[in-house]
C-alpha cells in the first residue's frame, strides 16, 4: 500500500469539492455537537443523582413549641418519634437538627444574599432528618409513621424537589438527542452525496485504476478516507464548540444552581471525556455511509 | 489448432476462448456467437470485422469488464469468467490495454500518467522512478515526461497510453482501434511501436478495421462478422468484399 499516494488522492479529492467538504464538515459538527450536549446532560444527570442519593433525606419538621424547647431531642415527644422512626426497616439513620443548627445551615446556603438577614433561629423548625436505605418505599413509610403524631408539623420529601430537576435535565437530553438524530440524517445524506459527486468527478482516474488492475483498496480507500476525515474534523469542531459553549452559555446558565451545589458543574474534563466518543461516532458514521454509498450507488 | 496436444508444462497458450457467446440484455442478436479462438504467447493478432461485429466485446470479455453468457475464457492460467471479484485485479495486471480515445489523465504529466499505473498497483517509488523513463524511452517519448497530454500530438498521446499499458510488462497487450483517431503516417508509427513491443515477447491483440494496416503487416487475422469467427488465418490480409 502506497500511503503517500492515497494521501495525495484524498487531499486532491477534498480540495476539488471544497464547498461540499465544508458543508459536510459543518453539518457533521452540528450533529456531533448536539450528541455531545446530550451526553453531557446524561453525565450531569448521573452526577446529580449520585449527589442526591447521598444527600437526600426525608425531613420530619417538628412543631414550633417542641422545636423551641428541645435542643438535643431529649424530651419525650421527640425521643418517641425518633425511636418510632428508627424501628422502621427502611430507615438507615435518624439525625436531629435543632433550630440553631438549622439556622447555621441556612446562613451557609444563602450566604451573601439578602434572604440570610431576614431569618431568625426561632422561625426555623427543628427537624428529624431521616436517611433511608430503601428510597422506593421509605418516604411513604416515614410519612405514615409520623403524620398526625403529636409534635410533628409536616414531612418534607426532598426527592420531590429533585425529581423536577431531573425532569428538566432529562428533557434537555431528549431534545438534544432528537435534534442530533435529525442533523445526523442530514450529515449522512451529505456524506453520501459527496462521495457520489467525488466518484463522478474522478471517474476517469478510477476507470484507469481499474483497467491497470488496482485493487479495491486503491480505488475505494481514498473516498472512504475522505469521508472519515470530514467526520473526524467535524467531531473536532464539535468538541471546540462544546468548550466554547461551556464558557459562554452553560456556565452562565447554571451558575446559580451550581454554586448552591444543586447541580454539579460541567467541567472541561467532562468535555474531554466526551470528545473521543464524538470522534469515534463521527468516523464510524462517515465510514459506514461512505462504504454503503460505494457499494450501492457507485460502480467502481 | 496451435497448442492442442502439447503437454502444458509451460503452456504457450495465453488466450483461449471456448464457444463463447455474449448476449447483451438489451439486444436480441448475440454480440458474440459461439466464438472459439486460441492465441499463443508472442503472437501478433488482428481482430477485424465491420463495426458492430463484436470486436470490442471480445476484448471486454478478456478484461472481465463483462462476463460471457455462455462458454469459457482463459487468460494464461486464469479462468476469466469464473474469477472471483477480488482476483480481477490480478488478471488486469497481466493485461495492458489501449483505446482509440487514449484515456489519459489530463491533469497529470506524461510521466505522471505512466507512473499512475504503477502507483495504483502498489509499486514502490524507486521502481517508478527507474521504470517510467525506460518505458518512455522505448515508446520514443524520452525528454517529454514533464509535458501535459494536451501539449502532445494525437500520435504522441497514443504513445503515452501504450507506455502506460506496457510499463508493468503485461503478458498481453490489447488494443481497441488504437489508430482510429490518427492519420495514416502516424498510424504506421504506432504500428511499428506495437511491433517492437511484440518483439519483447508480449502477445498483441489489436482490434481494427483499417485495411491498409492489416494488409501491410501480414500477421494473423481473426475476422468476426455478426459475432461469429468467419476467418482465422496466419499472415492474412483484410480481404476486401470477402
Ligand atoms: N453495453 C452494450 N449493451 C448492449 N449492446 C451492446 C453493448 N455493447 C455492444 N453492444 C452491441 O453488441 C454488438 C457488438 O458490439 P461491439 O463489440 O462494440 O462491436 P465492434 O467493436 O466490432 O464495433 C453491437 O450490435 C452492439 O450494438
Ligand atoms: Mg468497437
Amino acid at each position: 500500500m502506497r500511503t503517500d499516494f492515497v494521501a495525495r488522492e484524498v487531499f486532491t479529492g477534498l480540495r476539488r469539492n471544497v464547498t461540499m467538504t465544508i458543508a459536510m464538515v459543518l453539518t457533521t459538527a452540528i450533529s456531533l455537537g448536539l450528541v455531545g450536549t446530550g451526553l453531557l446532560a446524561v453525565r450531569t444527570i448521573d452526577r446529580t443523582e449520585q449527589l442526591y442519593s447521598d444527600r437526600v433525606e426525608v425531613q420530619v419538621a417538628l412543631t414550633s413549641d417542641v422545636s423551641a424547647a428541645d435542643t438535643d431531642c431529649a424530651q419525650a415527644v421527640c425521643t418517641a418519634l425518633r425511636s418510632k422512626l428508627e424501628a422502621l426497616p427502611q430507615v438507615e439513620s435518624v439525625r436531629y437538627e435543632n433550630q440553631q443548627q438549622a439556622y447555621e445551615r441556612y446562613l451557609q446556603l444563602f450566604k451573601g444574599q439578602a434572604l440570610a438577614d431576614l431569618v431568625r433561629p426561632q422561625s426555623l423548625p427543628s427537624t428529624l432528618r431521616v436517611r433511608l436505605n430503601d428510597q422506593e418505599t421509605g418516604a411513604q413509610a416515614v410519612r405514615q409513621a409520623t403524620t398526625g403524631q403529636v409534635g410533628v408539623r409536616n414531612v418534607i420529601d426532598q426527592r420531590e424537589v429533585v425529581a423536577r430537576l431531573f425532569d428538566f435535565l432529562g428533557g434537555v437530553r431528549d431534545v438534544t438527542f432528537g435534534l442530533a438524530v435529525v442533523q445526523a440524517i442530514a450529515a449522512l445524506l451529505l456524506i453520501s452525496n459527496t462521495v457520489q459527486v467525488s466518484a463522478f468527478t474522478r471517474r476517469t482516474e478510477v476507470g484507469v485504476m481499474r483497467l491497470v488492475g488496482a485493487t479495491r483498496w486503491y480505488t475505494q480507500l481514498p473516498f472512504l478516507i475522505e469521508a472519515v476525515v470530514t467526520g473526524v474534523v467535524g467531531a473536532l469542531i464539535a468538541v471546540g464548540g462544546l468548550v466554547v459553549g461551556k464558557f459562554l452559555f452553560i456556565d452562565q446558565l447554571l451558575s446559580g444552581i451550581v454554586s448552591n451545589g444543586v447541580v454539579p458543574p460541567v467541567e472541561v474534563a467532562d468535555i474531554i471525556w466526551v470528545s473521543p466518543i464524538l470522534v469515534m461516532i463521527g468516523a464510524a458514521i462517515a465510514s459506514v455511509t461512505g462504504y454503503a454509498t460505494l457499494r450501492l450507488y457507485v460502480r467502481l | 489448432m496451435p497448442g492442442v496436444g502439447r503437454v502444458a508444462v509451460s503452456s504457450p497458450v495465453v488466450i483461449r476462448l471456448e464457444h463463447v457467446t455474449k448476449l447483451y440484455k438489451t439486444s436480441t442478436r448475440p454480440a458474440l456467437d459461439g466464438v472459439s479462438v486460441t492465441i499463443d504467447r508472442g503472437e501478433f493478432v488482428f481482430l477485424i470485422g465491420p463495426s458492430g461485429s463484436g470486436k470490442s466485446t471480445f476484448l471486454r470479455l478478456l478484461l472481465r469488464e463483462d462476463v460471457p453468457t455462455k462458454g469459457d475464457i482463459y487468460v494464461s492460467d486464469l479462468n476469466v469468467a469464473k474469477l472471483p471479484r477480488r482476483r480481477v485485479p490480478r488478471l488486469r495486471q497481466r493485461i495492458g490495454c489501449v483505446f482509440q480515445d487514449f484515456r489519459l489523465l489530463t491533469n497529470k504529466t506524461v510521466g505522471g500518467n505512466v507512473a499512475f499505473a504503477l502507483e495504483v498497483i502498489g509499486k514502490s517509488q524507486s521502481t517508478v522512478r527507474k521504470v517510467v523513463p525506460e518505458v518512455l524511452d522505448l515508446v520514443g517519448l524520452a525528454g517529454k515526461a514533464d509535458r501535459m497530454p494536451h501539449e502532445l500530438s494525437g500520435g504522441e498521446q497514443q504513445r503515452v497510453a501504450i507506455a502506460r499499458a506496457f510499463v508493468n510488462r503485461p503478458l498481453v497487450l490489447l488494443a481497441d482501434e488504437p489508430t482510429g483517431n490518427l492519420d495514416p503516417d502516424t498510424s504506421q508509427d504506432i504500428m511499428l511501436l506495437l511491433e517492437r513491443i511484440n518483439r519483447t515477447g508480449t502477445t498483441v491483440l489489436m482490434a481494427t478495421h483499417d485495411h491498409s494496416i492489416v494488409d501491410s503487416m501480414r500477421r494473423r487475422v481473426v475476422e468476426l462478422d455478426m459475432g461469429q469467427v468467419v476467418r482465422d488465418e496466419s499472415r492474412g490480409v483484410y480481404g476486401v468484399g470477402r
